[in-house]
């Protein structure tokens, strides 16, 4: 029984040197450990490629010459150019990152704030603040969906984008879905950030007290410059969840309003065709683009010297 | 005002707090106890909200109808759960057995496509599993396997498809958080104490990684208790869950306070099985 | 030039919540002294080197430094610098801007500012590495470029936590050399906290013993050593005999103590011990000579060698005393070859000065 402890290589460099006899007891354990791992590493194989097929079978169609999303007809890249000139799809798309860019500049701030507060003190209180922040983040979509439909109504703030003129453009400001990406970003921004901060030294703190830095010198030197990883990581996530997110954008817009998740459900009630697998292809670029920015930015931020002159 | 801050330290914490605080409890937690309140209140004649608090909404839960809906999602997201747990279990267990350098790589190939945008993932399953012209049925209609198309849509097979393969990340996520912390020195103890594979799985490594199945269990069953796209888009309009039903109540019946309390008893069943959760944790004293 | 302590406390008392971390401490630090706080993990010598920084404030009694009352002034306005026991380097700033940082905070021109981190770097014998970052470097490079941090400041008190805690025992002990040569040059005062009780030996001016948050003993390393005034002083510090008995009879500042029917030994009594009272008597295992003839000023008393241990340098014997009394006896292996003079089952007579051996009352002792 004991022989299972040993590696395989050993066992083997054993058996050529003639010291050791194998028996049929440890002949089968190695058997059947070898077996177990073929079949580990095929299921691995095999999850793998049941996440990753759907995605890919996606893109491929998209690329169909047909109107089919199933059965191949020779590659074509029609379906991108209709995209291209559906001017809907362009003003979602445009929406959508308008209303992201908004949303995750002001959940930063205010995020990184509470984790500030949430982490650096400790005060009454505090327990019932960080229910309230983890709150968002478990709720269903469906219900904090149905939950800012109902206020927006009931207090008269509506759901009509303000339309401005800025500098010669026109703008229509989506006021009441950008509060609710602003709703839930701030705690997965705040998360984000104070799992940094709690992973930061302590004395660090304390040394640039010591050096003769006082609460601001300290914050600005020391303290924000290291926090900045875990800030730039919970703005990401932000952004991502943003321009990922229907259901609250669904129930939060006003009459015509299209994000581009938005628009692609109106796509797919309507009709499937390949022109829909063309859009997902492009958001599915943009994801993975988001992924690489995350990662080259995790790689190169801890090399990196942080200007000082603050 | 630095002596203040110094003497009184819970007013810097108040400062910082209070525009995230403030968003919150006026975004968030009021929108909250409103949806509670209508849950109270009557439907208008012409779709408004009349102020007479009775329980008739909360009442008509209990309506065969909506009642089996509720039972039908309950059993749903039961269900995603626990394939999720037999298919993500072996998988974190295989991420967890690989070289260190590999299994970074192996994570971020998991997490990939669970940040790509979940109705485009949804939608994919749409285009394989269509009754008449999905991938799967056209491809074995043309082969002469099948003569008429299998019904993989429009039902709860595919929600349950659907629903597992947008969440399935989530369980094998902190089951393999809790696999990687496991001291393999336990397991040569085991082994050195004449425990065969199988028992040294039972006795010491499940029990240990039970936290990281609570964890990812609950990850999987909230958001699929509450699902609205997938069945939306996956149940042809014909298998629907609370959240459709909910959904539904406000942009086409529009009885704003039945799809309140509907949403009400939906988080309350949620907040049910959260306390659940905490206490099966606290009670083995174990931090997930 | 200043003569009053370069840093006092007088009766300080630090409570977090229902502890008393500090417990009614008085202290009196002189300029340019090299002072150890000795004592066991918990004892409260760390949380004292932080009411003297800045970092906790006490909940009564006062700290002067320079002779100005410190009150409420937070770290940042007091003209201390602290070496951490883990550097607490700034990660994302490289070895010259770490050291220049305090020298920014208060405002130093920028030439100057090149000049003394250079001549910090030099200090410590880090020159040139002013543009590697911190987790390039080794531990024991990385505490120095801390001790560079906080010297290139010219502070007038250093504070140093456990600096040396982290680094194996041959560094250790290089290093403590080092700190001492610097200190030395230097002129600065140090206040220096371990619970090590060789490194506080070997470095210090003067030690302070402190456990459960009182202090028990300042002195010299002889001083503490050689006369320690309480049980856990003389256990804390060194290996010790200790015999229990009652004291007999008293002449001036020695007494004759009956630790058995066989057994009367004589030792100085510490103040306020008088005829009567059960005592502990302590005397170190290397001022026992074996096998000596006797002599005025000295205890003589016969046992059996239970066991010779040899430890390298050292050998050291058991021996049994008459009853159940067991004493350790070290001498240092000086022969040529290890040639022991004395084997177990030997009789032996033992004999140790007087002068050495230091008796306390039993509720004296402090552990």
């Amino acid at each position: 029984m004991k022989s299972n402890r040993l590696e395989t290589t050993t066992l083997s460099e054993e058996l050529l040197a003639g010291r050791v006899r194998e028996t049929w007891t440890s002949r089968t354990a190695r058997w059947k450990s070898r077996l177990g791992n073929i079949v580990l590493s095929s299921y691995g194989v095999f999850g793998y490629l049941f996440l990753y097929l759907p995605i890919l079978l996606v893109v491929i169609f998209s690329f169909n010459d047909s109107r089919s999303t199933a059965v191949w007809n020779g590659f074509s890249t029609r379906w991108y150019g209709e995209m291209a000139a559906d001017e809907q799809v362009i003003l979602a798309l445009w929406n959508s990152l308008f209303v992201a860019i908004v949303s995750t500049v002001i959940s930063t701030v205010l995020g990184t704030l509470a984790a500030l507060a949430m982490e650096r003190y400790r005060f009454r209180g505090q327990l019932a603040m960080d229910a309230v922040l983890y709150l968002p983040i478990i709720i269903p979509d469906i219900a904090m969906a149905i939950m800012l439909l109902i206020f927006f109504n009931l207090s008269g703030i509506g759901f009509e984008p303000w339309r401005l003129s800025l500098f010669g453009l026109k703008l229509a400001v989506p006021y009441s879905v950008i509060i609710g990406h602003v709703a839930f970003n701030i705690s997965f921004v705040a998360v984000v950030v104070r799992a940094r901060l709690a992973n930061m030294d302590p004395s660090l703190e304390e040394a640039a007290n010591d050096l003769y830095a006082n609460q601001w010198k300290t914050f600005f030197r020391v303290t924000l410059p290291i926090m900045m990883p875990g800030i730039l990581g919970g703005a990401l996530l932000a952004f991502t969840l943003s321009l990922d997110d229907f259901v609250i954008t669904f129930f939060t817009s006003g009459a015509g309003f299209n994000t581009l998740p938005v628009r692609v459900y109106g796509m797919i009630k309507k009709g499937v065709t390949p022109k829909i697998n063309a859009v997902s292809t492009v958001m599915l670029g943009a994801s993975l683009l988001l992924v690489l920015i995350s990662l080259i930015s995790r790689k190169g931020g801890e090399d990196k010297p942080i200007d000082l002159t603050l | 005002m630095q002596r203040a801050l110094r003497r009184y330290p819970f007013l810097g914490a108040w400062l910082l707090l209070s525009p995230a605080a403030t968003w919150l409890f006026v975004f968030f937690i009021a929108p909250l106890f409103i949806v509670v309140l209508y849950g109270f209140l009557e439907r208008g004649t012409y779709g408004g909200v009349v102020w007479r608090f009775n329980l008739e909404n909360f009442g008509r839960v209990f309506d065969p109808l909506y009642l089996n809906t509720f039972l039908r999602s309950v059993y749903i997201a039961v269900l995603t759960t626990l394939i999720c747990l037999v298919v993500g279990y072996p998988l974190a267990y295989f991420i967890a057995t690989r070289q260190p350098a590999r299994r970074n790589a192996l994570l971020l190939a998991l997490m990939i496509p669970f940040w790509t945008n979940f109705l485009i993932r949804t939608y994919a399953w749409l285009t394989i599993l269509r009754t008449n012209t999905g991938l799967i049925n056209t491809m074995l209609t043309s082969l002469g396997i099948i003569e008429r198309p299998l019904p993989l849509f429009g039902n709860d097979f595919a929600i349950v498809l659907g629903l597992v393969y947008g969440w399935l990340p989530d369980m094998v996520l902190p089951i393999y958080v809790a696999l990687e912390r496991l001291d393999k020195s336990l397991l040569e103890a085991a082994s050195d104490l004449y425990a065969p594979g199988s028992q040294v799985f039972q006795r010491v490594v499940w029990p240990l990684s039970l936290p990281g199945v609570v964890a990812g269990s609950m990850l999987v069953f909230i958001p699929s208790l509450g699902a609205f796209v997938t069945p939306s888009i996956l149940g042809g309009g014909k298998s629907l869950m609370i959240g459709n039903i909910i959904s539904n109540q406000f942009l086409a019946a529009h009885d704003w306070p039945f799809g309140s309390a509907l949403s009400t008893l939906m988080m309350g069943l949620m907040l049910a099985a959260t306390l659940v959760y905490f206490r099966s944790t606290t009670r083995r004293g174990v931090q997930a | 030039m200043r003569s009053g302590p370069a840093v006092e406390l007088r009766d300080v008392v630090k409570r977090f919540g229902s502890v008393t971390a500090v417990d009614h401490v008085t202290l009196q630090i002189r300029d340019g002294e090299f002072f150890s706080l000795l004592g066991p993990s918990g004892c409260g010598k760390t949380t004292t080197l932080r009411l003297i920084a800045g970092f906790e404030i006490p909940t009564s009694g006062e700290v002067y430094i320079s002779g100005e009352p410190q009150g409420y002034l937070p770290a940042f306005q007091r003209p201390v610098n602290t070496v951490f026991q883990h550097y607490a380097l700034f990660p994302h700033m490289t070895v010259a801007q770490n050291v220049s940082f305090g020298l920014e905070m208060t405002k130093v021109p920028a030439t100057e500012i090149k000049r003394r981190v250079e001549e910090a770097l030099e200090l410590v014998h880090l020159q040139g590495m002013g543009n590697r970052r911190p987790k390039q470097l080794s531990g024991g490079q990385q505490q120095r470029v801390a001790l560079a941090r906080a010297l290139v400041n010219h502070p007038k008190v250093l504070l140093l936590d456990e600096p040396l805690g982290a680094l194996d025992l041959k560094l250790r002990k290089a290093m403590q050399v080092e700190l001492k040569a610097l200190q030395e040059r230097v002129g600065i005062t140090f206040i220096y906290v371990t619970h090590d009780q060789e490194e506080a030996l070997t470095m210090s001016d003067r030690i302070g013993v402190m456990n459960q948050g009182k202090l028990l003993q300042v002195g010299t390393a002889r001083e503490v050593y050689e006369a320690p005034t309480s049980r856990f002083v003389s256990d804390f510090i060194g290996d010790t005999n200790y015999l229990y008995g009652v004291v007999s009879a008293v002449r001036g500042e020695v007494g004759e103590i009956v630790v058995d029917a066989d057994l009367r030994i004589w030792a100085s009594l510490v103040p306020g011990v008088g005829i009567g009272q059960q005592v502990i008597v302590a005397f170190r295992p290397e001022k026992v000579a074996l096998n000596v003839p006797e002599q005025e000023g000295q205890n003589t008393v016969s046992g059996r060698v239970r066991e010779l241990i040899y430890t390298g340098s050292n050998s050291t014997f058991l021996v049994e005393l008459t009853g159940t009394q067991v004493v350790t006896v070290k001498q240092p292996n000086t022969g040529a070859a290890f040639d022991p003079q004395v084997h177990a089952g030997d009789l032996v007579k033992l004999s140790w000065p007087i002068a050495a051996s230091k008796a306390f009352s039993e509720a004296g002792s402090t552990n």
